[in-house]
């Protein structure tokens, strides 16, 4: 191995040994625990045993998966359909003020999760901001119960994780080549017809590294389903929590996040291969 | 020194005292020119010129700040670039990277939602007439720089449109391509019965392809004629050291009708009087041989061009050393550092006033 080579992966070292010891050992850890027997107060009897991945596919456990492929599915959805004319307005803005704008639309991100969470609590619950302007506005039926449903906790995802998705699109846009949108125009295709031939479909890598972004961390989540579903409403992210810390099921709680790091992985990947794919028509069109 | 705005009357394209302002800054000021019907066009001008801008208002992709664009008489100036009947040929391409050679080159008629059979039909025409088949399924990554170029001009071509607008087409091809390229450009125009108007900030481009050019500056039109007007009676002192090389005297002329400088004096009759620069082309110089009442200069450089010969001349009027242009097989035999007497042809030289 050259001197050249040598030096970026030295460099690299604190960093590895960061990621060896505190993210695969672990993950490591949770899949050798999905494979054993629980023990009566919590941690495993080493008997192994295929039962815990068996379970999952119980139509009850089932169901919550599906549940929340739906939930995260449809955050996702939200996210890219709100995130992308944000990110559209940004990029076309004068060069000077984009970096300001692109602050406010992440600023929320700086600010403590649960904090942002409880927020909504706030806003959403009977005696809530918007139950009161109703009220002060002249309604006067039943307060609407908005909270603890699933329509709080979409909403809740989609407003954690919207600045990543703002922020995976706006990069895509800006690579843009303009000149790609006036020869579309000059060829006779109106805004519309341009936005869906050329904008849409080159700026997809941004759509999709931000899709599976979201979706993924939407799909393990369980602090918000926890705060905003009020605990009626189940998610993975829930189910493992409960295995681990309330049901003393530590190996059934492994193979659950054994699965969602699986659909986490093929996603990645999904996305990593069609960003590359991507990859030379955008270098093309930089050029 | 703009010449009164001549009139033509089959004028396909017609630009009306056409000005643009970003801002403080004035790009395009005033510039009023008329294009024939199937004329090879060339805008030229440096860098920061307006040319440029002059080609996106025509386009559609930037409104005049003033002014009017008549297209066969009609006011194109406020309509969107999808309904302007030009199209434009990009500097980068500006291919879509996403589609096949043949998606690229059928866009165009797939806007106009004309039926399958017949975008078909043009598509493969266009692509027989600039080369381009066998490259259909191409994606523009898998193309050279000259592949790209054609895509590009056939996706512009194919809609038939009634002025093509081309800027700096050839900018991006190396020395060879783009010599060659000239005159496929000139014969493709000639061929498809197209206005062109180009864009290019080389001079030689456009002497070699134009039939006509226009000349600006500062966003203001110093000259329009065709290349050989331009060369041979530069109405501009830019426009004369822009366009092919010129030496520049700077002198002053008398009352007695002569053009003096240091160590030469010239009869110059019916020029008027006052400090003034003498303008002369190198090919305009020669070696006198005779007589011995040339203008003393020194040879400072010699440059060998196979049919010609370059020799700088130092002489006491000027500065710079002047070039003179010889035939090299005649004035062979000449050392750097010789002495050499001038004649300067009366009636080959242009007068700026200082």
């Amino acid at each position: 191995m050259s001197f050249q080579a040598t030096r970026p992966n030295l460099l690299a070292a604190p960093a590895i040994a960061w990621l060896l010891a505190f993210m695969v050992a672990p993950c490591l850890l949770i899949l050798g625990y999905a494979f054993f027997e629980r023990g009566t107060w919590g941690g495993v009897v080493y008997t192994f045993t295929l039962e815990n991945f068996e379970r999952v596919f119980d139509p009850l456990y089932a169901r919550i998966f599906l549940n929340s492929a739906r939930i995260a599915a449809t955050v996702t959805l939200l996210a890219i359909l709100i995130a992308y004319p944000a990110a559209y307005a940004i990029s076309r803005a004068p060069k000077s003020r984009q970096p300001l704008l692109l602050f406010f639309a992440v600023l929320p991100f700086w600010s403590n999760y649960l904090i942002r969470t409880y927020a909504w609590i706030v806003l959403l619950n009977r005696e809530g901001l918007i139950n009161n302007v109703l009220r002060w506005g002249g309604y006067e039926g039943e307060p609407l119960s908005m909270l603890y449903s699933e329509g709080a906790v979409i909403t809740g995802l989609v407003y954690n994780y919207l600045p990543f998705v703002i922020l995976a699109i706006y990069s895509s846009l800006s690579r843009l080549d303009m000149s790609l949108i006036e020869a579309s125009r000059d060829l006779g295709a109106g805004p519309i017809r341009t936005f869906l031939r050329v904008t849409l479909p080159l700026t997809l890598p941004g759509v999709a590294a931000g899709g599976v972004f979201v979706f993924v961390l939407s799909i393990g989540n369980f602090v918000t389903p926890a705060l905003l579903g009020g605990g009626r409403f189940q998610m993975i992210g829930n189910l493992v929590y409960d295995q681990f810390l309330t049901a003393n099921d530590w190996p059934f709680g492994a193979a659950l996040g054994m699965i969602l790091i699986a659909i986490m992985i093929v996603l990645l990947t999904l996305q990593a291969r069609a960003t590359n794919r991507a990859a030379g028509t955008v270098r093309e069109a930089e050029r | 020194m703009t010449d009164a705005p001549t009139t033509i009357e089959d004028a396909i394209l017609r630009i009306e005292t056409l000005s643009k302002d970003f801002g403080p800054v004035r790009a395009v000021d005033g510039v009023s020119l008329d294009i024939r019907r199937n004329e090879f066009f060339a805008l030229l001008g440096p860098s920061g010129c307006g040319k440029s801008t002059l080609l996106r208002m025509l386009a559609g992709f930037e409104m005049p700040s003033s002014g009017r664009i008549l297209l066969e008489g009609k006011d194109i100036s406020s309509l969107k670039p999808e309904r302007r009947p030009l199209n434009l040929m990009f500097q980068s391409y500006a291919l879509f990277p996403h589609m096949s050679v043949v998606r690229n080159i059928a866009y165009g008629l797939e806007m106009e939602r004309l039926p399958r059979a017949e975008v078909r039909a043009r598509v493969d025409e266009i692509m027989a007439v600039t080369d381009l088949t066998g490259f259909a399924d191409r994606k523009p990554e898998q193309l050279s720089g000259g592949q790209k170029q054609r895509v590009a001009l056939a996706r512009a071509l194919v809609k038939r449109p009634k002025v093509l607008l081309l800027d700096e087409p050839l900018g991006a091809l190396d020395k060879k391509l783009r010599e060659r390229m000239q005159l496929e450009l000139k014969r493709l125009q000639h061929d498809v019965g197209i206005t062109f108007i180009i864009v290019t900030h080389d001079q030689e481009e456009a002497l070699v392809m134009a039939d006509r050019m226009a000349i600006l500056k500062d966003g203001q039109l110093l000259q329009c004629g065709s290349p050989e007007d331009v060369y041979e009676s530069p109405t501009d002192r830019f426009v004369a050291n822009f366009i092919g090389v010129m030496n520049f005297i700077e002198g002053g002329i008398g009352a007695d009708g002569h053009f003096t400088a240091e160590g030469m004096r010239l009869p110059v009759p019916g020029i008027a009087a006052g400090p003034t620069a003498l303008a002369i082309r190198p090919e305009d110089v020669a070696i006198d041989h005779g007589g011995g009442h040339g203008i003393a200069g020194r040879i400072t450089d010699m440059a060998y061009h196979g049919l010609d010969r370059v020799l700088h001349v130092a002489i006491d009027a000027c500065e710079t050393p002047l070039q003179v242009r010889v035939p090299a097989r005649i004035e062979a035999g000449h050392a750097i550092g010789e002495p050499i007497r001038l004649s300067i042809a009366p009636d080959r030289c242009k007068f700026f006033p200082a």
